[in-house]
């Protein structure tokens, strides 16, 4: 392993910062000048939305299911067990929906866009693309951040809903509670800010699966096994980003709500 | 074409550095292109050729030194003004660098989609000028189905189908058979002597170099012929790099019998 000076290191991590930090100015800033490429923006709808279905629905599903399997023998001991509908959306909505999907669709498409981008860089194409006139950040880059965040706001919707959905079967099904008294406890625990919270996130999570993803992509060094490498630090680095900024936002709608 | 506008630069380098990791790869190049005029670049492998050529195109910025396209500063540039100068200069890269996702159609009319050309016109242009590579049959397939020197007449017809002012070759021949570099040769000397356009074309093969300085294109006979007598063309002339620094600037005349014994060295 290759030791460097703190200040090499220091340099090079305020220089990744530097250029992350311009990425993300430009990429919003395109999609408010022109051209918009709008197809692109609904290509990549289709190919991060409608293709992270499955594994939303799927995760989203069984972690409810595994929460109300899970929380009936805590809430018994305190004969609170006709509370699980509460439980399960409380923590649905507020946070295993947003930060579930968020870890999903990073795993899926901020690899996916990082190999895209770094297999385009590697082999020129982004160069070419800027010879020919075209800018990548407008081109590449803005419709896959619009995209993520627009896709990753309903993904989490979805997922809170079939979560809820998978709580509630295994309750009734499996743990013999009342249908009609868990979705009427599940409904009414969910208040205001609760929402405000669980929907801010994923606004959040998908510019970072996004501009980390392209980011990564886009500065993309050495060939195949850069490529192999950004992928990997896409996908390492915007799953931590979610979790941090998941207690960031956590914290913040906690102290304007007070829950 | 008119002297004047012969005469007229189109491309001004003066003193360009740049270093990548504390290693000068280019150390104050300067040189001047003018109108109607090919120059080869040579020079060993790692020698900043390709670094020269896109900091041209304003693809790199130099560390330090001026740059004039068309008369233009492009080293103060924005990046929209850069992309504006871009739809003058058409580039050949060196693996081509096709996009893979998109067939040859789309990949040769790719800067007139962006433009917003009329999608027949841009197909009879697109038509025209896999005609000029001799790739007409290949307008349906992807990048993949195609093999290298295919890939680089695509590349070729990318570059030329906007007709641009400039055009930048970075080793059109690099990888490729001899035969096959010989097409590339010829398709770029077709396009030399047919629409007289400045061009820079750096190669690792000293005798592609050669070959462009001592034939011509016939338009008589469409075909590629050595210039009589032995002449060499007057349009094209030679930089030749080492480690960053012009070594040579000159005519193929002034380069082949020049007494500088590492580049008689080289050209050995």
């Amino acid at each position: 392993m290759k030791f460097v000076s703190p200040t090499e290191f220091a340099k090079d991590k305020l220089w990744s910062v530097q250029e992350y930090s311009l990425l993300c100015g430009r990429s919003i800033a395109s999609l408010f000048s022109r051209p918009v490429y709008f197809s692109d923006i609904f290509t990549q709808m289709d190919s991060i939305g409608i293709g992270s279905l499955p594994i939303v629905i799927l995760s989203g599903f069984f972690t409810g299911c595994v929460l109300a399997l899970q929380s009936v023998s805590s809430l018994k001991e305190f004969g609170a067990v006709s509370m699980t509908g509460t439980l399960v959306s409380l923590s649905m909505v507020k946070e295993l929906g947003p930060v579930l999907t968020g870890l999903m669709v990073s795993g899926r498409n901020a690899s996916g866009m990082a190999s895209e981008l770094g297999s385009m860089k590697v082999t020129e194409q982004l160069d070419a693309m800027r010879a020919l006139g075209v800018d990548p950040i407008r081109k590449l880059v803005a419709p896959r951040v619009s995209a993520t965040v627009f896709m990753l706001f309903w993904l989490t919707v979805i997922s809170d809903a079939v979560g809820m959905l998978g709580g509630g079967l295994v309750g009734v099904f499996m743990l013999g509670l009342n249908a009609h008294s868990y979705w009427r406890t599940s409904y009414r625990a969910l208040n205001y800010g609760d929402v405000v919270q669980g929907m801010t996130k994923p606004v959040f999570f998908g510019f970072i699966i996004a501009t980390v993803g392209c980011y990564f992509g886009v500065s993309t060094k050495g060939g195949t096994q850069g490529v192999g490498k950004a992928t990997t630090q896409a996908v390492v680095v915007s799953s931590v980003m979610i979790i941090v900024m998941d207690f960031l936002i956590s914290r913040l709608t906690i102290g304007i709500f007070g829950r | 074409m008119p002297e004047e506008k012969a005469k007229e630069p189109v491309l001004e380098v003066q003193n360009v550095s740049i270093a990548f990791d504390n290693n000068r790869v280019l150390d104050d190049v300067s040189f001047t292109l003018y109108n109607g005029e090919t120059c080869v670049l040579l020079g060993p492998a790692g020698g900043g050729k390709s670094v020269l050529l896109k900091i041209i195109n304003g693809l790199i910025p130099p560390d330090s030194g001026s740059i004039r396209v068309f008369g233009q500063e492009i080293t103060t540039m924005t990046q929209q003004e850069l992309f504006t100068m871009r739809r003058r200069v058409g580039m050949v890269f060196q693996e081509s660098a096709l996009f893979d996702s998109m067939n040859v159609e789309d990949n040769v009319a790719y800067r007139l989609n962006e433009e917003g050309v009329d999608p027949a016109e841009a197909h009879k242009r697109v038509e025209e000028s896999l005609e000029f590579v001799e790739l007409s049959q290949a307008i349906n397939k992807f990048p993949s189905e195609l093999s290298g020197g295919m890939r680089r007449r695509v590349s070729i017809a990318r570059a030329l189908i906007t007709k641009p002012d400039l055009i930048l070759y970075d080793s059109p021949t690099g990888g490729l058979d001899p035969i096959t570099s010989t097409t590339i040769v010829e398709l770029i000397l077709k396009q030399r002597d047919e629409s007289h356009t400045a061009s820079l074309m750096i190669t690792h093969r000293l005798q592609d170099a050669f070959f462009l300085a001592t034939h011509h294109w016939d338009s008589a006979t469409k075909s590629v012929q050595p210039i009589p007598d032995g002449g060499v063309d007057k349009n094209t002339k030679f930089l030749v790099l080492n480690e960053g620094r012009v070594v040579f600037d000159g005519s193929t005349l002034e380069l082949t019998h020049s007494e500088d014994p590492w580049l008689q060295n080289f050209l050995s």
